[in-house]
Order: C-alpha cells, then sequence, then structure tokens
C-alpha cells in the first residue's frame, strides 16, 4: 500500500511541479524578476527616470532557474504525498470508488488548489518580491492554519453526511477570514501595483494548472495499482 | 495478504483492527512526509534554503521574506 501511495504522489509530483516550474519560469519570472528592479532601487517608482512599460521574457539564469525547478517538483511532489493519503484514507472508507481514475483526480487537484493556494491567497496576496509585508513567523502561522482549516472545510463538504458536520464545514472555511490575516503596518512597497496585481494573478493561475497536474496524474497512477498494494 | 491464511471463522477481531491500524500509520506516515517536504522546500528560513527556493516560494505564494 505503501508503494501505491509513493509511486503515485512521487511520479505525479515530479510531473506537476515540473509542467508548473516551466509556466513560472515562462510567466512568472520575468514579472518577478522586473519588481526586483524595484525592490533594489535599480527602478523607482514614480522617480525622476522613466520606467520600463513593458514585462519581457528576461532570458534564462541557469542555476537560478534549475533550483526554482528543483523547489517546484519538490514541493509538488510534497502536495502528492499529502493529496493521495487523503485520496487512500477516502477510497478506504469507501467514500469514494478504490479506482477513482483521472477525471475524479481533476476534482482533487482541484480541491488542492483551492485549500493550499486560493483559500491563503484571499488573505495573504501572493507576495513579489519588494511589496510591504507583516511578521513573517505570524503570516506563515496563519498560511499553516488556513490551509489546514480549509482542507478540512472542503473534506466535510465532499464527505460529510450529517448537516452539523457541514455547518461546521463553513465556519472553518470562514473563520481563518474572519479572524483575518496578519497585515502591514504601512503601505510603503516600492513596486508598482501594476507588476504586484500580474504576478498575484499568474500565480493563481500557474498553481490551478499544476493542481490540476497533480491530481489527475495522482489519481490515474494510485487506480492502475491494485487496491492491496 | 494476511487475511488469505485465515478462515472467515478463524479471522479476530484483533487482527482486523491490527491490519487496519497499520494501513492507518501508513497514511499517517504519508501525510506527515508530505507536510514535512513542503515545511522544508516551502517554508524554512536557513539562508542557503531560501536562497535556492526564493522564486519558487514566491512563485508559489508562499510567505517568503
Amino acid at each position: 500500500m505503501f508503494m501505491r501511495l509513493f509511486t503515485s504522489a512521487i511520479f505525479a509530483g515530479a510531473l506537476a511541479g515540473l509542467v508548473g516550474g516551466i509556466l513560472q519560469l515562462g510567466f512568472v519570472q520575468p514579472v518577478l524578476l522586473m519588481a526586483e528592479l524595484y525592490e533594489t532601487g535599480q527602478l523607482v517608482h514614480f522617480g525622476a527616470e522613466p520606467e520600463a512599460i513593458s514585462i519581457s521574457y528576461a532570458g534564462i539564469d541557469l542555476t537560478r532557474d534549475l533550483w526554482s525547478l528543483a523547489f517546484s517538483i519538490l514541493i509538488y511532489c510534497g502536495y502528492g504525498l499529502m493529496l493521495v493519503a487523503l485520496i487512500g484514507i477516502a477510497s478506504e472508507q469507501s467514500l469514494i470508488s478504490s479506482r477513482p481514475g483521472l477525471r475524479h483526480g481533476i476534482v482533487w487537484g482541484v480541491a488542492g488548489f483551492v485549500a493550499l493556494h486560493l483559500a491563503p491567497s484571499f488573505g495573504l496576496a501572493p507576495e513579489v518580491p519588494g511589496v510591504a509585508s507583516a511578521d513573517l513567523e505570524a503570516r506563515q502561522i496563519w498560511w499553516f492554519a488556513t490551509t489546514l482549516a480549509t482542507s478540512v472545510a472542503l473534506w466535510l463538504f465532499a464527505f460529510a453526511r450529517t448537516r452539523l458536520m457541514i455547518a461546521l464545514g463553513v465556519i472553518l472555511l470562514l473563520a481563518p477570514h474572519i479572524i483575518g490575516a496578519p497585515t502591514v503596518s504601512q503601505f510603503r512597497g516600492p513596486v508598482p501595483p501594476e507588476i504586484a496585481s500580474i504576478f498575484a494573478s499568474r500565480v493563481l493561475g500557474v498553481g490551478l494548472m499544476a493542481w490540476v497536474v497533480l491530481g489527475a496524474t495522482a489519481s490515474y497512477i494510485f487506480s492502475r495499482f491494485s487496491p492491496s498494494h | 495478504m494476511k487475511t488469505n491464511y485465515f478462515t472467515a471463522t478463524t479471522l479476530s477481531q484483533n487482527d482486523v483492527s491490527s491490519n487496519l491500524s497499520s494501513r492507518l500509520v501508513t497514511y499517517v506516515a504519508v501525510m506527515l512526509l508530505g507536510v514535512s517536504i513542503l515545511a522544508v522546500a516551502g517554508h524554512a528560513q536557513t539562508p542557503t534554503l531560501h536562497g535556492a527556493a526564493h522564486d519558487t516560494r514566491h512563485a508559489t505564494g508562499f510567505p517568503c521574506h
């Protein structure tokens, strides 16, 4: 059984991390590099010098980009292990088929995206380098708490049988946002809002695509094993 | 599989629950492995890790610095 879970997670994580990493390098990295020009003061928003006004492909920095790909794969392997553990438990408890297949995997992937990317981004927008942000430790605690609460909420929406448990799901979904994410004391980031906003939306878009690949692939491979493995 | 060696009448409640609990341990272990990778690759703040993972952390929406 361990091999079934592990193989599904690692193969799917490697593929999703590769897809996400390549999309990141193509669509997110140019925005990030431009933001760093503002972060380091090479460009100044509303400064005396005219600013660059287009975000273009920035070329390859081999070492830096390979590290990015490697960490993308590593992170999606981590996501994959968490996802297949949950698919395995749901399958074992007969909440879903023992062979959920590729299509159901897409739903699992979207749920993972909502729990681990969309929900925390609702309070802590994906940060481009150089934006003002609150205390790191407080943000990490809020991030982990929000992903956990949202994951439990989605599980309850999918599988709970009583209204009380559904209501508990709604509370868990909303609580992190009613409590609120750690906030900055003042808006003083040097990066133009146009760059920060396109960065945030591209991060979410790439995340959704990678998560769909992860869910579909993990569930597909999981379903190819016989349940006793 | 272990249950192949038992008939339905000799398979005791203990065998069923130990099988279940060992499976549960596997699920928890796989889950914890995933969370650990996420914590180290995505959130740990040692300078080397932070430097190498910097762009991906930003591009995944993690709190970075």
